[in-house]
């Protein structure tokens, strides 16, 4: 094999073609980003729109920094953030074990179905008042909301990962004389990963819809609080900075479960 | 010579919504210990079901087996099934696969482990004992599949068509080595098969199985010269061979 130092024309044309290409795309990540924000901000300075509507970008900083320093963002961001991590972490760890229960009885599977059929496809919003009157208007009520959005799908998502198990590893171990525990925990678990982090990553979603709804419908606190608060008030540069705070966090969220992701594979691939 | 496996008219039926099913009917036979036993009849018949009998899978309507002269029960260790594909856990190294069966059985000690890791070395997979299975070829993969299956001391081999996912050439030379692995160990082999040549090839006895309700149709002991499967492919009788299980089967 060739030295690492006399890499082929050929080889050090392709990296370099690979490099100049990664290179290209962020640059025109950035790019579309400035244009974005640039064009805005012109739009608004020389009034062709109307930023009293549309906000602008520096309106926006301007805001972020005045919620900081005299309305408290961070609490803000605080109840917000524990809603949706609560909310997540219920509904993602509920729902694997719901899903386990399903795999595990197939006649439960049967029976609970329908139910999870109908719980799938009803608008969770439309329990807004029952969820108020049972949980009043705190955080509890939030992270309940962020739960219900949440757990089917963890449910129904892990549910089909586990049944996809290849059929004859299931009778390989079978006929080794495993019982279905040590088919559970030797096969089925493992074989499933790659799923569970799917549905982590669908979860994450799922719960910021969850808590932010919540907070549409009932709250003193949070960025969902200050979105709705923005928009009666007619305050669009609050509405739109708490959207961009919030976008921040939810994909700061996400990246934290991609870490999560690289860091089972490498486990796992020791 | 020592009796290992004995059907005696075995029976199963199985239900579906629609219909009662017959699968087999009255089905005896024979397996000696040593011996390599082939299964072989049209497709659909049944062959894979009496697999999964004798590895007491399922259980017959009726008839017994006896297996070292004592009825077959649900966990009988002495057993190892071997698939279509090898079926290695991707997730686990060659090594951890291996002691698989080992686990599962709760006999996972140091001795045992170490006899798995002998086998390894010895039919040469003692440099991928800690690689993953999508690190090795098709056949090697094939062969790790043959240890794990024997890591557990087994007695009796079942091998459930387990060279028809290869391609040929591939195919020739797992089929000599699980061969070879099988005689070394003093292994008893049933293989059930629908390639006429592999079956002439490896076995001692060749059943012909009928069409569902699979019964036996006729007991061939092919007899040729070679002590591999692919010198007796090149022996002068094996034409002759072919020819009549072909026959038997059609």
């Amino acid at each position: 094999m060739k030295n690492k130092n006399q890499l082929s024309r050929d080889r050090i044309l392709y990296l370099r073609k690979i490099k100049r290409d990664n290179v290209l795309v962020w640059t025109m990540r950035f790019a579309l980003l400035i244009i974005i924000v640039g064009v805005w901000e012109v739009l608004a300075t020389f009034n062709i729109i109307d930023s009293f509507i549309s906000s602008s970008p520096s309106r926006i900083a301007k805001t972020i920094k005045e919620l900081f320093v005299e309305n408290n963002l961070l609490k803000h961001i605080g109840v917000t953030m524990y809603e949706t991590v609560v909310g997540f972490l219920i509904a993602v760890i509920l729902g694997y074990f719901i899903a386990l229960l399903l795999w595990w009885s197939e006649r439960i599977r049967r029976i609970l179905e329908p139910y999870i059929v109908v719980l799938n496809s009803l608008p969770k919003i439309a329990l807004g008042p029952i969820i108020i009157v049972w949980f009043g208007s705190g955080s509890k009520a939030i992270i309940f909301m962020a739960v219900l959005i949440g757990i089917i799908v963890a449910i129904m998502t892990m549910l089909n990962g586990f049944l996809s198990t290849d059929k004859n590893k299931i009778l390989l171990l079978k006929s080794m004389g495993a019982n279905k525990i040590q088919i559970l925990i030797k096969l089925v678990i493992p074989g499933s990963l790659p799923t569970l982090i799917s549905m982590l990553k669908i979860s994450v979603g799922m719960a910021w819809v969850g808590s932010i709804m919540g907070e549409y419908l009932v709250s003193r606190a949070g960025l969902g609080y200050l979105i709705v608060y923005g928009g009666q008030v007619f305050k669009l540069d609050l509405v739109m900075a708490s959207t961009v705070v919030l976008c921040v966090l939810a994909t700061f969220m996400y990246a934290m479960v991609a870490l999560l992701e690289r860091f089972i594979i490498k486990f796992k691939m020791k | 010579m020592n009796k290992l496996l004995e059907l005696r008219n075995v029976t199963l039926k199985y239900q579906t919504p629609n219909d009662e099913i017959t699968a087999i009917e009255n089905l005896s036979f024979n397996c000696n210990d040593g011996d390599f036993v082939s299964l072989i009849g049209p497709s659909g018949c049944g062959k894979t079901t009496v697999l999964s009998l004798l590895a007491g899978l399922i259980t017959p309507s009726s008839g017994s087996i006896l297996f070292d002269g004592e009825r077959l029960s649900k966990s009988n260790d002495n057993l190892g099934y071997m698939l279509q594909k090898d079926h290695l856990f991707p997730w686990r190294t060659i090594e951890k696969n291996v002691f698989l069966p080992l686990e599962i059985k709760k006999i996972n000690t140091q001795e045992n482990r170490e006899y798995a890791i002998s086998l390894l070395e010895k039919y040469g997979l003692k440099e991928f004992k800690k690689r993953y299975p999508d690190q090795l070829s098709g056949g090697m993969r094939q062969r790790a599949a043959l240890i794990r299956t024997l890591s557990s001391k087994p007695k009796l081999l079942l091998l459930d068509e387990p060279f028809s996912a290869l391609d040929y050439q591939t195919r020739l030379s797992v089929c000599d080595d699980v061969y070879r692995i099988i005689k070394a160990e003093r292994k008893t082999a049933v293989l059930v098969t629908h390639d006429i040549s592999e079956a002439i090839s490896m076995s001692d006895k060749i059943i012909v199985l009928t069409n569902r309700p699979a019964q036996v149709k006729s007991i061939l002991y092919p007899k040729l010269v070679g002590d591999s499967p692919l010198s007796r492919r090149e022996s002068k009788e094996f034409g002759t061979w072919f020819e009549k299980v072909w026959k038997e089967l059609h």
